[in-house]
């Protein structure tokens, strides 16, 4: 893969303005002068005609489009966001990554994606903000610790670290969480995952966005497509609230909408749409050095560079495209969080959102090419999407550019669902962050 | 939070309700291939907008209920 500053450069024709590189000097420079700093990236207009149109403008579609331009030089490309770039999951996830998951298929898939963010902030010279503090798993049962050694052994298979530690080691990583044998959900291991941490998701968004834009790839906010042309089982064009788009290739890279977007091509999605909310407390001193994740009490938890504890649950228990909140979520949020940390009692939370999970049956993504020609999907991505930017963003150009999926995504066609080969990753992914 | 309209119980809080998804037709035992069933199985029109859905009052009356709700604003209607 080349990408860096070389492909920056090459990707700049058409007299185009490379973007200032951001670095400590320019900062100090820039802090001098006490000048504007240039807009990150350009409103261009809408054009009638795009090689392709990339439907969704958060972390996905965006890496879509810079993968695109910088590994297969296709840069006549539009992303269309029907809200601004990075307000959908993009913007309302809890930023946790890992690579700890149950099936082969997924560790390589994840494991991949991880190591794109350990060298995005060079690769897209942006700081991300990835914090590698370590990731870790609680195990209150005896079923859920026989799952932590069968993931712990997958992971150690495909080279990803990751083992399955005792109270006493837990108490020594976490010393604020409550590892008594008195408690209503008695914790009896942890899967710990070094590599796993957080990052600063608008900063990936933007990153990707600016790089994008560098390459010429046009970013359309307040762009709502309303309708997908199609004509002798081929895409042709996209109908959008700014105007019609003639395009051989669609990609839709939506989360939340990925089934009502796809009903305009006349795809058929094995998606349910859930709400899913998170939590952040007011801003304390660092004492919670890894991000704590618990299955069985449906919470995971982060303290932010910032300071404010991060708390993200599973996704509500009935299908719905609302993005309110509700009372009964921080309550049992409070409750979980106090029955693992008993200390955060008396901390504040600041607020509250949801944003929507596209749930599907096996709890893995749908990518890949779809029975209407030039129609590709990267959608149901429930609750994991975020960790998996980059790679998709990369497996989605591959697809794009040269007409099939790679390896590393066959195993998520849509048309595993009609041949009966789920894959099954429900034992990692249902709750877990 | 929201409230179901339960024919035998009454409105009552969606927390006590097991939410089923969407009615989806059924097909033949007799002629439906592999592939029928799973769509069967696993596709949804996941509308946005009014839809029949299922219900189970598992903290109540324990029956199947049906439910007409609209997925984005949540109000809901019963329909039987």
């Amino acid at each position: 893969m080349s990408v860096g500053n070389g492909s920056h450069r090459a990707g700049n024709r058409n007299g185009k303005r490379r973007p200032q590189r951001y670095s400590a000097f320019g900062l100090f420079k820039r802090g001098l002068s006490r000048s504007d700093w240039p807009r990150v990236w350009q409103e261009r207009p809408l054009k009638s005609t795009y090689d392709v149109v990339i439907i969704g403008g958060g972390v996905h579609g965006l890496a879509t489009a810079y993968y695109l331009a910088a590994n297969h030089g296709i840069t006549n490309v539009a992303v269309l966001d029907k809200g601004y770039l990075g307000g959908g999951g993009s913007g309302r996830n809890t930023a946790i990554l890992r690579s700890n998951y149950l099936t082969p298929e997924g560790v390589r898939f994840y494991d991949r994606s991880l190591h794109l963010y350990e060298n995005l902030a060079s690769e897209l010279n942006f700081n991300v903000m990835f914090s590698q503090r370590g990731h870790m798993t609680l195990a209150h049962n005896d079923n859920s610790l026989r799952t932590l050694r069968w993931r712990a052994e997958v992971n150690k298979l495909q080279g990803v670290d990751s083992e399955v530690i005792d109270p006493a080691q837990i108490k020594e990583l976490v010393p604020y969480l409550d590892t008594s044998t008195d408690t209503r959900y008695p914790i009896l291991g942890a899967l710990y995952h070094p590599p796993g941490g957080i990052i600063r998701h608008d900063a990936v968004v933007w990153g990707y966005a600016r790089a994008a834009d560098a390459h010429g790839v046009h970013l359309h906010q307040n762009t709502e497509v309303t309708g997908i042309e199609t004509a002798d089982g081929r895409v042709t064009g996209v109908r959008t609230t700014k105007g019609d788009i003639s395009t051989p290739v669609v990609v839709n890279c939506t989360a939340g909408w990925s089934s009502l977007i796809s009903d305009m091509a006349g795809v058929d999605m094995p998606v349910t749409t859930s709400p899913l909310q998170a939590a952040v407390t007011e801003p304390v001193k660092p004492f919670l050095g890894t991000v704590v994740v618990s299955g069985t009490l449906h919470v995971y938890v982060s303290q932010t560079d910032r300071g404010e504890l991060v708390f993200g649950a599973s996704v509500d228990p009935f299908t719905s495209y609302s993005m309110r909140g509700s009372l009964e979520f921080a309550e049992g949020l409070a409750g979980h969080v106090l029955e693992l940390m008993p200390a955060v009692s008396k901390m504040r939370l600041l607020r509250q959102w949801a944003g929507l999970c596209d749930m599907t049956p096996d709890y893995s993504p749908i990518m890949g090419p779809t029975h209407v020609d030039g129609f590709h999907v990267d959608v149901g991505w429930g609750t994991y999407g975020f960790k998996a930017g980059p790679v998709s963003g990369e497996a989605m150009a591959d697809t794009v550019a040269n007409g099939r999926p790679p390896e590393i995504i066959a195993p998520f066609g849509i048309d595993r669902f009609e041949m009966g080969q789920l894959v099954g990753e429900k034992g990692a992914a249902a709750v877990g962050h | 939070m929201i409230q179901l309209p339960c024919p035998w119980c009454g409105p009552r809080n969606a927390s006590e309700f097991t939410h089923h998804g969407e009615v989806t037709p059924r097909p033949d035992v007799g002629t439906a291939t592999p592939e029928e069933w799973r769509r069967y199985l696993y596709f949804r029109q996941n509308a946005n907008g009014w839809v029949d859905e299922n219900w189970y009052h598992t903290a109540g009356c324990r029956r199947f209920i049906r439910v007409r709700r609209h997925t984005t604003s949540n109000e809901t209607e019963a329909t039987r």
